[in-house]
């Protein structure tokens, strides 16, 4: 043999056993080479396989592998030298791999096995989402059911509505047997069945409210199971088959509108419950879960909240139907009072119309008697008569005023007057009257009493003679006395007034006037019965004596309007009595200006003066003249002057009137010298001042010298007039400037 | 013919009188005074005021022409003319008395000279005007008809 480099095997190669070694490395070589192909493959498939690098290892390992067993295939027969190192290298190249593949496993198998715990476990937290989505499902299922269920509840106003709503509802949600509600009795001690959801006609059922079970539920506000035997859950006897299902029982608040305060929810020991009773069907193995528990008790408190309104409701509803009533009543009444007032205002006109004709028949004719001849008797009478129809008249007009003073709105005709003067007249006018029953009159004028006054003269002397008169026509015997004075303020507090609070002023007296008579008397009780309008006290005397009863009521109210008092006051029947008033009286100054200016009253005034000496001083020749022929044409006896000496030389006491120009330089010094010379008021002549000055301070002027009265110039005819009149009746002027 | 003539003549004169504001209402009143017990009132009054209004408004200027005016005399003058000119219803010559005395107040010269010219002036006017009115008057009372006072009124 040549000496080759060829590797001879160790042993001897047989030729079957080499033959299937050489088919099964080749097989295992196509094997090895194709796996990591189908790895490779397969990897690409699946996107997310973690360990690619893994697999190329692997890979490369396998390929190796197969390569050695490759190449081994070459070395079942004679082989070169390169052949050998090939096959060597693949050898050691695979030995390497596949160290660093095992040793690379280590790590990477723990890894592939969590793999597959955590598969587990996910597995089993998708079991639990599933289970929770499923409870999460039924919630929702149930707060739908609530929500519809409220709004099923709160859609009506009915509280009838509302429960039978609620528990047909209920009954449909929770698929329930029955469900039944209780509410309290009016004694509160028992609860009623009041509404059911099968039972069509509930009976007359009721459970004292004490019961331990009642209780126990009032006391939380959660839905509590209860034994499906107590008396509230057993309303059809047990047929002894079944099993019945399970109880459910809800307390529902009864809110009533006093339960509602701002900021302060209702405390507990107030509250009615009424009572809810929940059964589930029977034999069936449902259970009370712990979401329908929940529903039922936010049921529970809708209700609560609906039937509160629903009560609010029918409160609000009762009272405006009330109001309503009301309203129609008070518009009936307040039409028959119109038409009352409309009658009586009728009647009073219709009867004035009646009484007035008569009555100015009875004055004309009277008058006109009075100017034929009479004898001095006669014409006595006819002056009475006279005078008595006019006051008469004026009595008829208060009857309409009596009316207007009701309704507040008659005033007094203020106006300056002579308050001795009114005194007499109503002496005058009752003289006849009591001389005819021997019943002796006296008059006594306090002497600081005003001459003149400010005030209603005509309801004055109303007054006064309307308390005259009582006094007379309740007097048989004794006589009746008239007092007239101005009160001063100890004797204006009266304890018997405790209303009249008498302020006394400057520009304004009390006049007290205090009747006294031992007549009839009154019981003093009956007093104050006296001045109310058409009620007269009953006493035996009374049947023969006539009178409306009107007379004091419109006295009283003639006295308040003039902010005064009066009153009665009596010891007893057959004790006579005394009527006293104090009214409210202005105060006329000369310096003051009237509050109410007042005109002269032309009805009063003369319209000449016949052979009224007047003495006209002024300096001023043309107004002199002017001045003078006014006064002539007026009809006086007009005597001049220019200065005051001629004046003082000039003047007598017959002269009546000075008519004196105010720019005069010494005009003021004449009226004081005139007063001078006539001490005595009545024999001085009234002193009057023809002024061109509006301002206050040549009044003033004029007032302090003492004069009698200002006339503004320019001096008309007509004004001249009127001065003179007032001046000559009232002896004093006023002359809004 | 005349007589009605010359009282339609009277009645437009008297009214533009009293329009121009010679006059005022208390002319008027003069007017009312005068009747059949003294028919010749008006004209009196008349002639009165001119004698006096004549002698003050000398007055006045020879007051007022002195080295030192003394007001308180001139004031008293133009009081009196006011006090005549109001009575007898001369208005215009009224209100100008009126602005005289408050310049005297003043004591201010040449507004009371400046004043009495005024009054000066507005006098000889309703002097003027009045004589010619007592004219017709003393005509028409001639002719034998009578003032128509009554008509003044529409």
């Amino acid at each position: 043999m040549e000496s080759c480099n060829c590797i001879e095997p160790q042993w001897p190669a047989e030729e079957l056993l080499m033959k299937y070694q050489y088919i099964s490395d080749f097989f295992i070589a196509l094997a090895y080479f194709s796996i990591p192909l189908e790895l490779i493959y397969f990897v690409k498939k699946s996107a997310v396989f973690p360990y690619r690098w893994v697999l190329v290892q692997f890979g490369a390992f396998i390929v190796l592998c197969g390569a050695t067993h490759l190449i081994n295939l070459w070395t079942f027969s004679m082989h070169s030298r390169t052949v050998a190192v090939v096959m060597t290298t693949a050898k050691v190249l695979t030995a390497a791999v596949s160290c660093a593949t095992a040793l690379m496993l280590v790590h990477i198998i723990p890894d592939l096995l969590s793999v597959k715990t955590r598969e587990l476990f996910l597995k089993n937290k998708a079991a639990e989402l599933d289970r929770e989505m499923g409870l999460i499902r039924t919630q929702e299922e149930t707060g739908r059911h609530v929500r519809m269920l409220t709004h099923e509840i709160r859609s009506t106003l009915d509280r009838h509505t509302i429960l039978k709503t609620t528990l047909v509802e209920l009954g449909r949600t929770l698929a329930l047997e029955e469900c039944t509600l209780w509410m309290p009795t009016r004694t509160g001690l028992e609860l009623q069945l009041s509404y059911t959801l099968r039972q069509q006609n509930p009976v007359e059922y009721t459970v004292p409210i004490q019961l331990p079970v009642i209780n126990q539920v009032f006391s939380s506000n959660r839905a509590m199971k209860i034994s499906p035997n107590s008396p509230v859950a057993r309303l059809r006897p047990l047929s002894g088959k079944y099993m019945p299902g399970e109880v459910v029982a809800v307390r529902v608040p009864l809110l009533h509108l006093s339960n509602f305060q701002i900021n302060d929810w209702p405390e507990l020991s107030t509250r009615r419950y009424a009572l809810m009773v929940l059964m589930l069907p029977s034999d069936s193995a449902r259970q009370w879960h712990v979401h329908e528990l929940e529903l039922v008790e936010v049921v529970a408190d809708q209700v609560a909240v609906a039937l509160s309104h629903a009560a609010i409701l029918e409160e609000s509803m009762r009272a405006r139907d009330l109001l309503m009533e009301q309203n129609v009543a008070l518009d009936h009444a307040r039409r028959e009072a119109e038409t009352a007032i409309r009658a009586r205002n009728d009647f009073l006109a219709v009867m004035n119309h009646e009484m007035r004709t008569p009555m100015h028949a009875v004055i004309a004719l009277s008058s006109l008697l009075q100017e034929t001849e009479l004898t001095p008797e006669q014409r006595l009478m006819v002056e009475t008569i006279l005078r008595s129809s006019n006051l008469l008249a004026t009595l008829i007009n208060d009857v309409l005023d009596l009316s207007r003073l009701e309704d507040g709105s008659l005033r007094l005709d203020l106006g300056s007057f002579n308050l001795h003067a009114v005194f007499k007249e109503v002496l005058n006018l009752i003289k006849p009257i009591a001389s005819v029953k021997k019943l002796p009159v006296t008059l006594n004028l306090a002497p600081d009493l005003p001459e003149y006054a400010i005030g209603d003269e005509k309801r004055l002397m109303q007054t006064i003679l309307n308390v005259v008169g009582n006094a007379v026509k309740f007097s048989k015997q004794g006589s009746i006395s008239i007092t007239a004075f101005v009160a001063k303020s100890e004797s204006l507090r009266d304890s018997r007034a405790p209303d009249f609070f008498p302020v006394p002023s400057d520009n304004h007296f009390y006049l007290r006037v205090q009747v006294k008579d031992a007549g009839q008397g009154i019981n003093p009780p009956d007093i104050p019965k006296l001045f109310t309008k058409f009620a007269h006290a009953q006493t035996l005397a009374t049947k023969n004596s006539s009178g409306s009863g009107l007379g004091l009521a419109i006295c009283k109210r003639f006295v308040n309007l003039m902010e005064g008092h009066i009153w009665i006051e009596s010891e007893g029947p057959g004790k006579g009595c005394m009527a006293i008033f104090i009214v409210k009286l202005g105060i006329p100054e000369n310096t003051s200006e009237s509050k109410n200016p007042f005109l002269p009253k032309a009805n009063h005034g003369q319209t000449t003066f016949p052979g009224l000496k007047v003495l006209v001083l002024d300096d001023n020749g043309v107004s002199r003249m002017v001045t003078k022929e006014l006064l002539v044409h007026l009809g006086c006896d007009v005597t001049t002057a220019s200065s005051r000496d001629e004046c003082l030389h000039v003047v007598s006491q017959d002269h009546k009137v000075v008519c004196m120009d105010a720019g005069m330089p010494d005009g003021f010094e004449a009226a004081v010298c005139l007063h001078e010379k006539f001490t005595k008021r009545h024999e001085r002549p009234l002193i009057v001042a023809l002024t061109g000055n509006t301002d206050k301070v040549t009044k003033e002027n004029c007032m302090r010298v003492g004069m009698d009265g200002v006339i503004l110039k320019p001096v008309s005819v007509d004004k001249m007039r009127s001065v003179l009149s007032e001046l000559l009746e009232h002896r004093v002027l006023f002359e809004a400037m | 013919m005349e007589v009605v003539q010359m009282q339609r003549a009277w009645v437009e004169y008297t009214k533009s009188l009293f329009r121009e504001g010679f006059l005022d209402a208390q002319f008027q009143q003069l007017q009312l005074l005068q009747d059949e017990s003294n028919p010749d009132f008006v004209a009196e009054v008349v002639s009165l005021f001119f004698e006096d209004s004549e002698r003050l408004l000398s007055d006045l200027t020879f007051a007022l022409e002195q080295q030192s005016v003394d007001f308180k005399k001139v004031d008293a003058h133009v009081h009196q003319l006011k006090g005549s000119s109001s009575s007898i219803g001369a208005q215009r010559v009224k209100n100008d008395c009126i602005a005289f005395r408050s310049f005297c107040e003043e004591q201010n010269i040449e507004g009371c000279q400046r004043c009495l010219q005024q009054v000066k002036q507005d006098y000889c006017l309703v002097k003027s005007k009045l004589e010619a009115l007592i004219r017709l008057e003393q005509q028409i009372v001639a002719a034998g008809g009578s003032i128509p006072m009554e008509e003044l009124s529409c």
